[in-house]
């Protein structure tokens, strides 16, 4: 008998003439709680991401690409991954163009296996959109796709996400129903919550272990 | 990295009690633990500033549990048919060699020779690094507190917090002493190094390890939570990816993870969210850029299957691993983790360990307890450990050849003696003539007394029984009430 | 609860019993109780038992005290011995029959009555319906006096600072912290001071203290170091194994303050003679 047949029988036999524990999840106390008036989720957001040094800046569709502009150049980064494919992406591209003095950009449009080292040792900042957020816990949705692989969100030690502000959900159960988690789930979906963090010695917190050092949130209130 | 073996702050002796000794005799172990636990305990206090919130949450989480162990065949068989479905390859293992056996297989199949781990306490169960130091394999621990222990050949004194027991000063001299840096107490500067050493290991592994905190089985997801986004790395940058995880892991639904991730996140750390969710259901996809191309999971009992053969013990394998327990337990932090000797301290130690490694070799799990309660009551999924640490004295002190044992390595501490004191003294209790004469020696004849008591004096002065007992005053004083004595 | 909890298969998969809800009280005094006095208490304290027969009585109640009464098994219990605690259990349980309120000095060996006789009388569901009736009218002192008796106290004593240390089994089984500070509270000239880590256990434990001594002397030295800091003049508990505990540690520590049980400090206090 394999393992696997050995360890199935063993806790079938330990359940023998049980019956399963019936179902009655409280959807209620995991979305009560966690439920905000319109008009305050993104105050509630704020709250959370500001405590864990999230950088967050309200702005329009329309401003967005010249705040990140300023924002890259009063940070003096020398460079910043983009998904050209993308709408945002080709926004950038477009005002790249008008303006001189701008980081580099650079493209996540190859398998990784192709510039491994640059996209570590050389790599300031990165751009992704978001699928929304979580006001509960003050959590950006992501799932990477093939334009904003996973490594987008991790590797640069700066990460700007755009979020609209339509797309802030209240929380983590009303989301999974909303938008039908359980019906198909990506081969990878994360929820970021802050720049990358660390209590290990003695308690103290510091920021940027080995994920983002920095998260700046670019909240597009008219989307 | 060399395995060279080194004596550790706590040397391991084959003794819990001559371990504690040590470690209480440790005014830094002390220090270090005292303010950790206030911390931990604080933070998880504030986190759950609404009490009947934090009880009807409990709850949830215990019924979510407590569901899925009550399916748990079921659900694995489930989980195993969606992550195949997804492209993720399941093995199973009975034991922690199985398991070794199987990460090995793979590591050869890969020709691989550099493993970098996320956080898991089920490979330290394994003893993962060991086994595949021995191949000359290096296997490297990214959590930060997991790289400090494994950098000073220590094993983890905290689920979650590994290096909870060092100061920041210990970890200077120990970056300065292993890794040439100059000496800096800077938390913020001793991170950087971490992870500047770490990032170049990241790029490098050709096998990322890492634990599961839930396993979902109605999508097939392993969901892993964390603060540093070293798991992150560990699980997406090289080309293979090796969860492991117990076979207790399983949850039935995917919004079942909801309270339990809202339960771990603030029991643990009193905080709403790690840093990161890391949902992942599958390989990188054909038109994808990044991620493994292989996903494995890898399903150890390693005693499981005996704690769950149990209804009463199968409580134990509630467990989310927060560490809420060993934060509230005031033997834990006078002790610290190290003092069991074994992969989980505190509480869930004492109750889990037993099962993995038998009795035998934890005779002393049981009793290291006051029974105080302060674990069962922080519990999130409400595992009655109090409960569960008598009934293991029960089967630890039952005789060793009894019919139907539960328990590998039972009547670890079954002492003829013991049982005969016990019978006396329920015979003693149970007939009031021989109570009653037992107390009017104990009454009559205290001053004979002995000063010292086996080892009550080494902390108290000698107990001196009463003038009267108060079977005898109460039956005075009743009777000149005219109430029945 | 513990119906459905201990009738299930046995090797059903447990869920946790429901959040208890807060206990309800009788309306009205009775007018007997039995007084089960403790082991601890007998030998060792008997003047609080004294002291909390004399509370009860003068609330009008009568007080029985079953001669035959000894023990209420937990310390058989909880080593694991639980054949030997079932034998002694069974005793008390024959002795305490009817339906007369049983009142308890002591909050853990309330607390065994009520929560852990049922865990001793599982497999025999006649005895268990005879366990559950009895741990209904079981109750710990304060909490009579308190929601019961529905004392108010005179203080006839000089100003006074008092530290309550509660036993760990007594606070989270039957909340006895609280009756306790509501008690101290109806004493005009008690203030009540909070010592540090004050929920934290004082390492008694039974026969931990005696199993695990290095552990549990570093648990009582912690406590009585945080009760002398508190600036109380004197200590208090309801529960003797943890006053045991603290007064043998403070007495070998040569130290003056001293533990007094809770009973006895609230007759003395409101003008109960001897």
């Amino acid at each position: 008998m394999s393992a696997k047949q050995n360890i199935l029988a063993k806790l079938r036999n330990s359940l023998a003439g049980t019956t399963p524990i019936v179902d009655n999840f409280d959807e209620g106390l995991v979305t009560r709680p966690w439920t905000y008036p319109q008009g305050e989720r993104i105050a509630q957001l704020r709250k959370l991401m500001e405590a864990v040094h999230t950088e967050i800046h309200l702005t329009t569709d329309a401003a967005w690409p010249a705040l990140l502009a300023q924002l890259l150049r009063d940070r003096q980064l020398p460079n910043l991954l983009i998904a050209p494919g993308t709408a945002h992406g080709q926004r950038i591209s477009e005002h790249w163009q008008h303006q001189a003095d701008l980081p580099a950009l650079k493209a996540y449009d190859r398998p990784v296996e192709a510039w491994k080292a640059e996209l570590f040792n050389d790599t300031a900042a990165s751009l992704t959109s978001t699928l929304g957020a979580i006001a509960a816990t003050g959590s950006l949705i992501l799932w990477p796709t093939r334009e904003e692989p996973r490594l987008m969100s991790l590797v640069p030690p700066v990460h700007f996400a755009l979020l609209k502000a339509s797309e802030i959900h209240d929380n983590f159960y009303q989301v999974q129903r909303q938008f039908n988690w359980a019906g198909g789930m990506p081969t990878n979906a994360l929820l970021v919550s802050g720049p990358s963090k660390t209590a290990d010695i003695e308690q103290v917190l510091a920021y940027g272990a080995h994920g983002p050092k920095d998260l700046v949130v670019l909240i597009l209130e008219d989307q | 990295m060399n395995s060279q073996a080194r004596i550790p702050a706590v040397e391991i002796d084959d003794d819990f009690r001559s371990r504690a000794h040590k470690a209480l005799g440790d005014p830094q172990l002390r220090s270090n633990f005292r303010s950790a636990m206030d911390s931990l305990m604080t933070k998880r206090a504030v986190a759950f500033a609404d009490p009947d919130e934090r009880e009807q949450l409990r709850a949830l989480g215990n019924a979510v549990r407590a569901r899925a162990l009550s399916k748990l065949p079921d659900l694995l068989e489930t989980l195993e048919r969606n992550l195949t479905r997804n492209g993720v390859k399941v093995h199973w293992a009975e034991t922690v060699e199985q398991a070794n056996g199987i990460v090995q297989s793979i590591i050869d199949a890969h020709g691989a020779k550099q493993v970098i781990k996320g956080k898991s306490m089920v490979s330290e169960e394994m003893e993962m690094n060991h086994a595949l130091e021995a191949r000359g394999i290096e296997c490297l621990e990214s959590d930060m507190g997991e790289y400090i222990v494994q950098l000073d050949h220590e094993k983890p004194s905290h689920i979650i917090m590994p290096a909870i027991h060092k100061n920041a000063g210990q970890v200077a001299s120990l970056f300065h002493d292993k890794l040439g840096v100059e000496y800096t107490k800077d938390v913020d500067q001793l991170i950087q190094i971490g992870r500047r050493v770490l990032r170049q290991k990241f790029l490098e592994a050709d096998i990322g390890v890492s634990g599961v905190n839930f396993a979902v089985a109605e999508t097939g997801t392993l969901l892993l939570v964390e603060n540093e986004g070293n798991g992150r790395m560990s699980t997406t940058v090289p080309p293979v990816h090796i969860a492991v995880t117990g076979i207790e892991k399983v949850v039935e639904n995917l919004r079942d993870v909801v309270p339990l991730l809202s339960l771990l996140t603030r029991s643990a750390l009193g905080i709403p969210i790690t840093t990161y969710v890391n949902m992942i259901s599958g390989p990188r996809q054909p038109d994808e850029r990044d991620g493994p191309q292989e996903v494995h999971l890898v399903l150890l009992d390693n005693g499981r299957s005996q704690a769950f053969a149990d209804g009463e013990l199968r409580q134990t394998l509630n467990c989310i691993r927060c560490g809420a327990c060993m934060n509230h337990c005031p033997v834990y932090t006078r002790v610290g983790g190290h003092t069991y000797g074994e992969v989980y301290p505190g509480p869930i130690g004492k109750i889990i360990t037993p099962h993995m490694v038998g009795l035998a070799k934890v005779p002393d799990h049981p009793s290291a307890s006051s029974l105080c309660g302060a674990c069962g009551e922080v519990c999130p999924v409400k595992i009655p450990i109090p409960a569960l640490l008598r009934r293991l004295r029960e089967e630890n002190v039952k005789a060793p050849d009894s019919p139907h044992p539960v328990m590998r390595g039972q009547g670890s501490k079954y002492s003829r003696k013991e049982r005969l004191i016990w019978n006396a003294w329920a015979t003693l209790n149970r007939h009031p003539v021989l109570y009653k004469a037992f107390s009017f020696f104990a009454t009559r004849l205290r001053h004979l007394a002995p000063k010292h008591v086996g080892p009550w004096t080494q902390n108290h002065s000698a107990p001196k029984p009463a003038a009267r007992s108060l079977h005898d005053m109460a039956r005075e004083h009743l009777a000149q009430q005219g109430g029945r004595p | 609860m513990s119906e459905l909890f201990y009738n299930a298969v046995p090797n059903a998969t447990r869920v946790a019993p429901p959040i208890p809800q807060p206990r309800q009280y009788p309306a009205s005094k009775p007018a007997r109780v039995y007084l089960f006095g403790t082991c601890v208490v007998d030998l060792f304290y008997p003047e609080a038992g004294m002291d909390a027969i004399r509370l009860l009585e003068r609330e009008g109640i009568r007080v029985d005290f079953p001669q035959g009464q000894s023990c209420c098994g937990q310390p058989a219990y909880t080593s694991g011995y639980t054949d030997q605690a079932r034998t002694v259990a069974r005793a008390q349980l024959a002795l305490l029959a009817g339906d007369q309120p049983v009142v308890v000095p002591s909050g853990s060996c309330a607390g065994m009555l009520r929560q852990h006789y049922a865990d001793l009388f599982k497999d025999e569901p006649e005895t268990l319906e005879q366990v559950q009736a009895l741990a209904e009218r079981t109750f710990e002192l304060a909490e009579f006096l308190l929601h019961v008796c529905k004392v108010q106290l005179k203080d006839n004593g000089q100003p006074v600072k008092v530290a309550l240390h509660t036993s760990c089994s007594a606070r989270r089984e039957m909340n006895t912290h609280l009756h306790g500070r509501a008690l101290l509270a109806q004493l005009t000239n008690v203030e009540r001071v909070e010592h540090s880590h004050e929920s934290e256990c004082c390492g008694f434990g039974g026969t931990f203290s005696v199993r695990m001594p290095d552990i549990s002397g570093a648990m009582v030295a912690d406590k009585t170091h945080n009760l002398k800091a508190s600036g109380a003049h004197q200590v208090l508990s309801a529960d003797c194994g943890c006053l045991m505990n603290i007064n043998g540690a403070l007495e070998k520590q040569r130290e003056t303050l001293r533990g007094q049980h809770l009973a006895t400090f609230l007759w003395q206090r409101s003008g109960g003679g001897r």
